[in-house]
């Protein structure tokens, strides 16, 4: 009854064409935005904004980059936590190094490094595919590492690696409270989403579905491939690259190469795997699954020790948190493969008919 | 000879006896996807799970070979577990979530590894000391541990009881009838899901082995888990679907990375070893897409 697209006619392409098609929708973003824009710093206390919804929206950020290329253009990557760690690094140097720039655009040129990277890193996937790109893609993931650890200038010579990410300062006005972060953060995020979204429903996007459908078949009605593939790439490490600025200069402040291991890049493949593969909503809401979980777990065991009396030893509980993680991915694939976005799709069919299904 | 040259043979050597190890992990990887199409991270989890398991049982007290046999029988219901309880309701789902699958399954691994029997580091001890080849070292002036030759013989064996395996008995036969194509295989009347119990078995007493061999050359400690991404570039120069170009592709990997480590290490600096091999994997993949004796893809539209 509410949510029933009946009797929205469209009269022109554009109407036809648009980002959100269904005025429900539209309603619901403007009212999600204005909530998380207005209500969330408002009533959020320092902890929440800061270790949580701030980590939270980043994490949708390099899950929506890494969709793009896995989920969209269907190339498999594991070097994502690298694109990440290239976007810091070089927002760092740019705005140390060309301080008039600014912040902004020092991170969207961070960004193109770090699609800079991605497109050298993506020639493979002209050659090879599936697996085999796969394994190719942990090069990057390993030789970026190696050489931010290796080359001093990455990190301003400092001797034990670690960078400290500079104020934020926008036009004369510094964010420097974690609700001040997190409205950077938010905008970012909103708007990159918006464009993700925008750019899948555009010639572009459609090609690189094509791409992941068949890439045979894709060239043979005439898509360029290696023009597409790389720009999946691009575009995906550009998203990757910003969401490691963010990361960066929002939530972590002071930051090593360490922080961007393999096991990054696996908890945001996660992420895109639990949410949806192919689903912009599934970024946000695997995302959520990811970040708040490990959280949910650690106060369920102190509480469950609390509650026995039993002094659960540190060690113990680390090791079943790894347990119940995993164990609880491997029921999700089995339970759900298509991910929290085939089951928000589910709901929406069901309310389209409800309350009268028949 | 000359001291160069000794050096020379003495750092190919080192390198190729280390990619005889890298290519006992790989095995496991290469099983596992020859018969059922699943890339299974797990494997260097398996392996620091089989050492554990071993090391724990020998502190404990155990006889060595009841030790053995009893990881052993561990790693085969391992094996059936997972293709039960993980791999049997995924049937038929894209590569990429069985994949993530087997991520999961590391996670619980090395988890369960953990809090069966600790974290701290054990040394091990096969009873082979690592030391230099006598007569070697004696007559060339050259130095090969003595270990490294053994692990190559095992590794040497490994790969010849399972290459004859797959080619001679009815099981391997059925194996290699799986790995073709699954459902042509179900229709012959070969039981899919035996089928992958038995080949998750193997790849974990594989993993057994591989676990013994690094754990004396390492320690039994959490590391192991990284053996399996040395192992994987040894894939890719292998292929997927090869038990041959597992060993092959180790020993090229091997070779190159400690000769670059050596030759060419110092000129940037030194510690390439985590991302050298993945570079020359690469180039290899340029040549040749699907690994020097992977299966040819042919795409149909």
């Amino acid at each position: 009854m509410l949510y029933r697209e009946a009797g929205q006619f469209k009269s022109t392409y554009a109407q036809d064409q648009q980002i959100f098609p269904i005025r429900q929708d539209r309603i619901a973003i403007a009212m999600l935005l204005g909530f998380a824009f207005v209500v969330v710093p408002l009533i959020g206390d320092q902890y929440w904004l800061s270790a949580l919804i701030t980590p939270f929206l980043i994490f949708a950020l390099a899950a929506l980059g890494l969709n793009i290329l896995t989920g969209y253009a269907g190339q498999l990557s594991l070097g994502t936590a690298a694109f990440m760690a290239v976007g810091a690094f070089m927002t760092y140097n740019f705005v140390l190094r060309v301080p008039w720039l600014g912040i902004v655009p020092s991170m969207i040129l961070a960004g193109l490094c770090a699609a800079a990277v991605g497109i050298l890193f993506g020639l493979p996937s002209l050659r090879i595919k599936g697996f085999y790109l796969a394994v190719a893609t942990l090069a990057c993931q390993f030789f970026v590492l190696w050489a931010l650890q290796r080359f001093g200038w990455f990190t301003n010579y400092s001797s034990s690696g670690v960078i400290t990410a500079q104020q934020i300062v926008i036009f004369g006005v510094a964010f420097d409270t974690p609700a001040e972060k997190y409205l950077f953060t938010l905008t970012v995020v909103a708007v990159m989403a918006l464009a993700a979204k925008n750019l899948m429903r555009s010639e572009t996007g459609r090609a690189f579905m094509a791409v992941r459908d068949m890439d045979v078949a894709a060239s043979v009605i005439g898509i360029p491939m290696m023009k597409t593939k790389l720009l999946a790439f691009a575009i995906s490490s550009f998203y990757c690259g910003v969401a490691g600025a963010l990361h960066a200069f929002c939530y972590l402040g002071t930051v090593e190469p360490e922080a961007y291991t393999l096991d990054l890049s696996f908890r945001i493949l996660f992420m895109v795997i639990i949410g949806g593969v192919g689903s912009i909503l599934g970024c946000f809401l695997g995302a959520a699954f990811i970040t708040l979980f490990p959280i949910f777990l650690s106060v369920a065991s102190s509480w469950l020790s609390h509650l026995l009396g039993v002094e659960i030893s540190h060690a113990t509980v680390s090791n079943l948190e790894l347990i119940i993680f995993g164990g609880l991915i491997i029921f999700f694939l089995i339970v759900e493969p298509n991910g929290l976005a085939r089951l928000w799709q589910i709901a929406k069919e069901k309310l389209r008919l409800w309350p009268f299904p028949h | 000879m000359p001291i160069e040259v000794i050096f020379f043979i003495e750092v190919l050597a080192g390198g190729l006896l280390a990619g005889v190890m890298y290519a006992l992990v790989a095995l496991g990887f290469v099983l596992i996807y020859k018969a059922s199409g699943v890339f299974n991270f797990a494997q260097g989890a398996m392996v620091f799970f089989a050492a554990l398991t071993f090391v724990s049982l020998l502190k404990l007290g155990w006889n060595f070979w009841l030790a053995l046999l009893a990881t052993l029988a561990v790693m085969v219901a391992l094996g059936v577990v997972t293709e039960r309880v993980v791999l049997r309701p995924l049937v038929n789902q894209p590569q990429i979530t069985l994949f993530m699958a087997t991520i999961g399954l590391t996670f619980v691994l090395e988890g369960l590894s953990q809090l069966l029997w600790g974290s701290q580091p054990h040394g091990l001890e096969l009873g082979i000391p690592d030391v230099p080849m006598e007569w070697l070292s004696q007559k060339w002036n050259i130095n090969i541990s003595q270990f490294d030759l053994f692990a190559a013989f095992i590794a040497g064996l490994l790969v010849a009881v399972l290459a004859v395996f797959f080619q001679k008995t009815r099981i391997g036969r059925a194996l290699r009838a799986v790995a073709d194509d699954h459902q042509a295989a179900l229709a012959v009347g070969i039981p899919l899901q035996h089928i992958w119990a038995i080949v998750w078995g193997v790849a974990g007493a594989v993993a057994l082995v591989a676990g013994l061999m690094w754990g004396v050359r390492n320690g039994v400690q959490f590391a192991l888990t990284f053996v399996a991404l040395k192992a994987l570039p040894v894939l890719l120069i292998g292929g997927f679907e090869s038990i041959p170009g597992a060993i092959i592709g180790g020993l090229i990997i091997g070779a190159t990375e400690k000769l670059a480590e050596v030759y060419f290490g110092p000129m940037v600096g030194g510690g390439i070893e985590s991302w050298f091999a993945y570079v020359v994997a690469l180039l290899f993949l340029l040549v040749r897409p699907e690994g020097l004796f992977g299966e040819k893809h042919i795409d149909r539209v």
